[in-house]
């Protein structure tokens, strides 16, 4: 392993200088890049990495990573917003995951994107811990943008029981992922179920999921005992769920869990009276299916995502 | 005639209600149809005061007036009300998620009201400050896409300039794309600062607003002749992007013609005492932009000069 200092954010006189590191697996070749962190409340996926960071340690020293290979992850490029607690760039409140592929003449996160994408433009395979603007809990996925550029065949490595395809929105076009693979990188979005709390067992999770991929694509040589056991991909796209909104606002007893299967009719929430604790709306689901997307929201407003189901059979 | 646009719950025993001034003439809703609309970044209080002022005048004119004229003060009234910039409930920028859904989240939800409620116009004006780091000159900026429909109609809006920028598509989701992609014409007004109201600023808008409403046979009054702009293109457009970390002070006037190599303004470092940048023009030319907020990052946006000006 070899730690790199990719480039350093100049922040004097208030801040001393941020480095943003690389961590270097193998050799020189630019076959996986992982990316963490880009906003300052994703611990998890810094965490993820880190842990990433530990097992490729060990794995090379032991000579399981093939000649030919080189791995790159980066934990974190969002310290300077991590470190004072705010998810965006506390200056002007951008989103460094909305500037790419960057501008090295622009404003600062284009500049920091423009940094990161001179490292991660021409790699192989492309893989971004990422996060979801809403608070919930998700079933752990693979997403890839549907770009014409995806091959969501290889996403299946990952053995993860969900590989979303998602329609790029005009605003996702800024995107890591999607200039990923303009930039003809094979690029996957993993997402865990927490962002600004560790869950460890859902880092593990990721970090096995990790470990299939690289297995699968010859990118680590171990028994295939070894291999962190997987499941069948089921592969998704935005038809295949369905949306619950709010009716009402008020406090929400949620009374499912990401995961859980649910018949036509079942409650899944219950949201109630701030002041009073009556019911004001029962929450069921309109379909057969498996819940995928739960919030968290301990109050919410009408017309809010609630859940999102992956539903079986005719919606 | 106040109306209400989009009305949804929010948690604790409020509503969640965008608003519009309806205000007509004597021969009520007939007549052709002009939209202000402003308050989509909370941050951006110009067009507040433009909203008022106009209300104002219209409301104590009704019998010059022929056709509909509909104010919408805040498309995020969260936002103005919180002094956030986008939705505060979510930190994200309402003027990408146009023209807005039924299917998503509530505020895909307002933004798809709002769209509607907008439909059928036959031109909306689009109120926009810069945010808190910049002073702008009043301007308009249009996408080169609509170009060919919508310079003829900005030359009468008494701008001090017209950008016509090029397409990018992650400017989409704003709420002038959306609508000119659907037909109807939608001007983006640039001007003053975030937080703050210019007054100067806002008269010269609303004057150039009762000329383009003269122009469309809404307002029948006689209105005087507006300056004719400077159009301009992205190529002739310098940007000044902070190299250092530090406090900008600035050493040129905003809204002046700047010579090439002149100091716009220097970068200084209060702990050393130090400058660390002087910033100069590259150009001759129109200083439109100039950073109002001190404290800068390197790549900070400092200056925009338009270049090619007498």
């Amino acid at each position: 392993m070899k730690r790199e200092t990719l480039f350093r954010f100049n922040c004097r006189p208030y801040r001393q200088e941020i480095p943003i590191y690389g961590y270097r697996f193998g050799g020189t070749e630019k076959t996986l890049a992982i990316m963490g962190s880009t906003r300052g409340d994703e611990y998890q996926q810094m965490y993820v990495c880190a842990l990433l960071v530990k097992r490729l340690k060990k794995l090379e020293s032991e000579g399981r990573i093939p000649d030919g290979v080189g791995i790159l992850i980066i934990p974190c490029a969002g310290q300077f917003s991590m470190n004072v607690g705010k998810r965006f760039w506390p200056m002007d409140n951008t989103d460094i995951n909305r500037m790419f592929p960057g501008y090295s003449g622009g404003e600062t996160t284009q500049r920091v994107a423009a940094a990161l994408f001179e490292t991660l433009k021409g790699y192989k395979y492309g893989i971004q811990m990422a996060s979801f603007y809403l608070a919930g809990d998700f079933l752990p996925h693979v997403r890839i943008m549907d770009t014409g550029y995806q091959d969501p065949k290889q996403g299946e490595a990952f053995g993860l029981p969900y590989l979303m395809i998602r329609a790029p929105r005009s605003y996702d076009t800024t995107t890591l992922n999607y200039n990923w693979q303009l930039w003809e990188t094979e690029a996957y979005s993993l997402y865990t179920n927490a962002t600004d709390t560790i869950d460890e067992g859902s880092a593990y999770d990721a970090t096995d999921a990790i470990i299939r991929f690289l297995y699968s694509h010859d990118l680590i040589q171990i028994d295939e005992a070894d291999v962190p056991l997987g499941s069948p991909t089921k592969v998704l796209t935005r038809a295949d769920l369905v949306n619950i909104h709010t009716k009402k606002g008020g406090i929400m007893r949620r009374l499912c869990m990401p995961g859980m299967d649910v018949e036509p009719g079942d409650e899944l929430a219950q949201i109630l009276d701030p002041y009073t604790a009556e019911l004001r709306e029962s929450i069921v689901s309109p379909v057969r299916g498996k819940v995928f997307f739960a919030r968290k929201g301990q109050i919410m407003a009408e017309h809010e995502v609630a859940f999102r189901i992956i539903a079986e059979g005719e919606k | 005639m106040i109306q209400t646009v989009s009305k949804t719950e929010l948690p604790v025993g409020e509503m969640l209600t965008i608003q519009k001034n309806r205000i007509t003439g004597g021969k009520g809703e007939k007549g052709k149809r002009i939209c202000i609309v402003t308050g989509t970044h909370g941050d951006e209080l110009e067009g507040q005061y433009i909203a008022y002022r106009l209300a104002s005048i219209l409301q104590n004119n009704t019998d010059k007036l022929d056709g509909v004229v509909d104010i919408y003060p805040a498309l995020n009234p969260l936002g103005v009300s919180t002094i956030t910039r986008g939705l505060p409930q979510f930190d994200l920028d309402m003027n990408r998620v146009f023209p807005g859904t039924s299917g998503g989240s509530d505020y895909e939800y307002t933004a798809k009201q709002i769209t509607k409620d907008l439909t059928g116009a036959d031109l909306i004006i689009d109120l926009h400050a810069s945010n808190i780091f910049l002073r702008e000159m009043p301007q308009i900026r249009i996408n080169e896409v609509s170009e060919e429909k919508l310079l003829p109609i900005a030359m009468d809006m008494n701008m001090d300039f017209i950008w016509i920028h090029a397409n990018a598509t992650v400017l989409e989701g704003t709420l002038a794309y959306s609508m000119n992609a659907i037909g109807v014409p939608t001007l983006v007004v640039e001007m003053g600062v975030g937080m703050r109201i210019t007054k100067a600023y806002g008269e010269q808008v609303i004057h150039g607003i009762f000329k383009t409403m003269n122009k469309m046979g809404i307002w029948k009054d006689s209105v005087g002749p507006v300056a004719p702009p400077i159009v301009s293109r992205d190529g002739n457009v310098e940007f000044l992007n902070a190299g250092h970390s530090g406090i900008f002070i600035p050493r040129s006037a905003h809204a002046s013609m700047v010579h090439k190599d002149q100091l716009i303004g220097e970068i200084a470092d209060p702990l050393t005492g130090t400058v660390l940048e002087e910033v100069k023009s590259p150009v001759e030319g129109l200083l439109f932009t100039l950073r109002e907020y001190p404290v800068v990052n390197e790549g900070s946006l400092l200056a925009r000069i338009l270049g090619g000006v007498d």
